[in-house]
């Protein structure tokens, strides 16, 4: 308000003066409707914002035990197994099953250590040679030692090791968010 | 900082900005581009009158982000559009909402382009070579209720479902090519997946992209021939001096805009969109009402039957349509006031009372016959019901319940289910549709011989549900009794 009453003084001081009030008035306006435009762009940003951000918040399914198999499948010393598990997961909207391959060996203790198949370096997946006694990675020929830990290539670490828990004479892992 | 000092970085910062845009300036014109869009002169001076346009280019920026929004998590298939609806209304953050603004969107562009054209109209906006602009905008009037048809069947609910099974039985009444016409549409004899996939598209990529290319030329006429400002002025000695597009009409514009916008978001927070069951084609009782901007056509067609119908259906919306089309080569005196050509505004009002009239009297027909009224509201009451439901993630085809094999007892027990046509009230795989309530997890609330019980001898409430009584054999019965437990 206090700009507008500050034009109409202007507009009595002559020809100059309303040349600048029309530019002022111009430039006036032009920040009301920008300040109404972007107050207003922001709250209707914001669920938007919120909806398409959902899925990164939604709940993963880290946390829920799946079981492999008896433990007397995996006295092997020698070889690490590999198995195939099926961990339940919710997809969006949808309750699906993703198989992901683990290997379990034994530790230098003798407790049982789950490694995840999947390439520490870019997630491909990581097979046993059991002619080397080693984990190889086909895309890039990222080693690991039967324990996981990273021998050579490109990986940044070793392979990952999953939660175990033995329950009833039957081994459980804790598998990652698929 | 003293005040010097700010002010001389003020003005540095103006230069920089200022700098800035004659780079732009002499590389696009924008500058010579704005000024020819805000500094177009309006006859006779701004308006409220003249709102309704760019209320309509700004309802449909709207539902163009909403609907990317929509999409992002939508599948458009007869076994996932439900789902991935009721997963994003009920569970997605502002899914609701989102979904809601859309919705209520849809509704606003129909009552804007009323306005759009009842204003043009009356100010005889269409006269002095402006012929095609007005073709243009007939075409663009039947893209937005196309928009509105072909999205209002994708939440793939009862209501939306039915309503599209009446919808492409009319346009089979078309003599000759109407039977395939129909199946064009819908991708088979059928309404399914197929349907569902051709109106997605036409949704969201053949229709908006005719409506954007048809909004171009219709933008680029009007700015050709100019606004017709004010009937009541004479052009050659006008009584009222013209005014330029800026600052007025914007700021009519954009309050108008803004009211648009509080109205949509006001609406979609506090009276949500709802959802409804999913579609079950099985269903006898379901009574399909369209849109409000489609019940006069819906009320028109239950007076044409038998072989007469395709006057009804076909002749005479054509003919309305054709008159529609022609208001400008009908209507071609130089006398652009209503009250000085009533033969012409009487010739547009009455087709418009009629059509209030239909829609009147379809409202008036479903509060008068006591059954269709009951059903009605019993509808009503069901999406209720459904939208209190939490959501359940559906069980995918790799779930495991769906891929883990099913103990022999629990096979031979679905093979019970689906031969006493369970399935036809409670689903294909006991999710529950509009009929009867899902009967996953009924274990956790009924002990075997309770449901062995219920099964075969119902309550009082599931026989008003219309659950049969069992009749099968005792092994049979055990056998679904163990199908039932063992969903979980």
């Amino acid at each position: 308000m206090a700009t507008q009453r500050a034009t109409l003084v202007t507009v009595s001081e002559g020809e100059s003066g309303k040349l600048t009030t029309l530019v002022e008035r111009r430039s006036f306006l032009a920040i009301l409707f920008s300040t109404i435009a972007a107050a207003f762009a922001a709250v209707c940003a914001l669920p938007l914002a919120r909806y398409i951000a959902y899925p990164l918040y939604a709940a993963g399914s880290r946390g829920h035990w799946v079981d492999i198999g008896p433990v007397s499948d995996f006295t092997s010393t020698s070889e690490p197994v590999r198995k195939l598990v099926n961990i339940e997961h919710v997809d969006g909207w949808q309750q699906t099953v993703s198989q992901q391959a683990v290997y379990v060996t034994r530790d230098a203790n003798g407790s049982f250590l789950a490694l995840s198949s999947v390439c520490p370096h870019l997630g491909c997946s990581v097979a046993w040679q059991s002619q080397s006694k080693t984990f190889v990675c086909p895309c890039h020929g990222g080693c690991f030692a039967p324990n996981g830990s990273r021998i050579s290539g490109p990986p940044p670490r070793g392979m990952s090791a999953l939660a175990t828990r033995i329950g009833g004479g039957r081994l459980s892992i804790q598998p990652p968010s698929a | 900082m003293s005040k010097t000092e700010f002010q001389c970085n003020a003005q540095t910062e103006r230069m920089g900005a200022r700098r800035l845009y004659d780079w732009v300036d002499q590389r696009t014109g924008a500058r010579s581009l704005l000024r020819h869009i805000l500094d177009e002169r309006i006859p006779g001076g701004a308006r409220w009158a003249y709102v309704f346009g760019s209320g309509l280019v700004c309802a449909l920026f709207i539902q163009a982000i909403t609907g990317v929004a929509l999409a992002l998590y939508y599948v458009p298939a007869a076994g996932t559009a439900h789902e991935t609806v009721a997963y994003l209304t009920k569970q997605v953050w502002s899914g609701s909402f989102i979904r809601g603004v859309h919705a209520y969107g849809s509704h606003f562009i129909v009552l804007l382009l009323f306005a759009h054209v009842i204003q043009t109209f009356f100010y005889g906006a269409f006269k002095n070579r402006r012929e095609i602009l007005w073709l243009s905008g007939v075409c663009l009037f039947l893209l937005m209720l196309g928009m509105a048809f072909t999205g209002y069947l994708l939440p793939w609910d009862q209501r939306s479902y039915f309503a599209t099974m009446v919808g492409t039985n009319v346009i089979a009444e078309v003599p000759g090519a109407g039977p395939l016409l129909k199946r064009l549409l819908r991708g088979g004899e059928e309404m399914g997946t197929l349907t569902l996939s051709r109106f997605y598209t036409l949704h969201i990529l053949v229709l908006p992209g005719l409506i954007l290319s048809l909004i171009a030329l219709h933008v680029c006429l009007f700015r050709r021939a100019g606004p017709a400002g004010t009937p009541e002025d004479d052009l050659m000695k006008p009584r009222r001096p013209s005014q330029p597009f800026y600052p007025r009409q914007l700021l009519m514009d954009a309050g108008f805009a803004l009211a648009l916008v509080l109205g949509l978001v006001g609406l979609a927070h506090f009276l949500p969109i709802t959802l409804g069951p999913e579609a079950n084609p099985a269903s006898t009782d379901y009574i399909p009402r369209p849109e409000w901007y489609f019940l006069p056509m819906f009320q028109w067609l239950k007076y044409w039957q038998g072989p007469r119908a395709v006057i009804g259906i076909v002749i005479v919306p054509s003919l309305v349509l054709i008159l529609f089309a022609s208001v400008p080569f009908l209507d071609r005196r130089y006398e652009r006031r209503a009250r000085k050509r009533l033969l012409s505004v009487a010739g547009f009002v009455l087709p418009l009372a009629v059509l209030a009239l239909l829609g009147a009297l379809s409202y008036r027909d479903d509060r008068v016959d006591p059954r269709v009224r009951l059903q009605l509201e019993h509808q009503k009451d069901e999406e209720e019901r459904y939208m209190k439901q939490p959501f359940a993630p559906a069980l995918g085809a790799t779930s495991l319940a769906n891929t883990v094999p099913p103990s022999p007892e629990v096979a031979a027990g679905r093979k019970v289910f689906l031969a006493h046509q369970c399935n036809f009230c409670h689903g294909d795989n006991a999710t529950g549709t509009a009929a009867a309530p899902r009967l996953v997890g009924i274990g956790e609330q009924l002990s075997t011989e309770q449901l062995m019980g219920l099964i075969r001898k119902p309550n009082a409430r599931m026989t008003a549900g219309k659950m049969p009584a069992f009749v099968g054999s005792d092994d049979d019965l055990h056998a679904v009794v163990t199908y039932l437990l063992s969903l979980r």
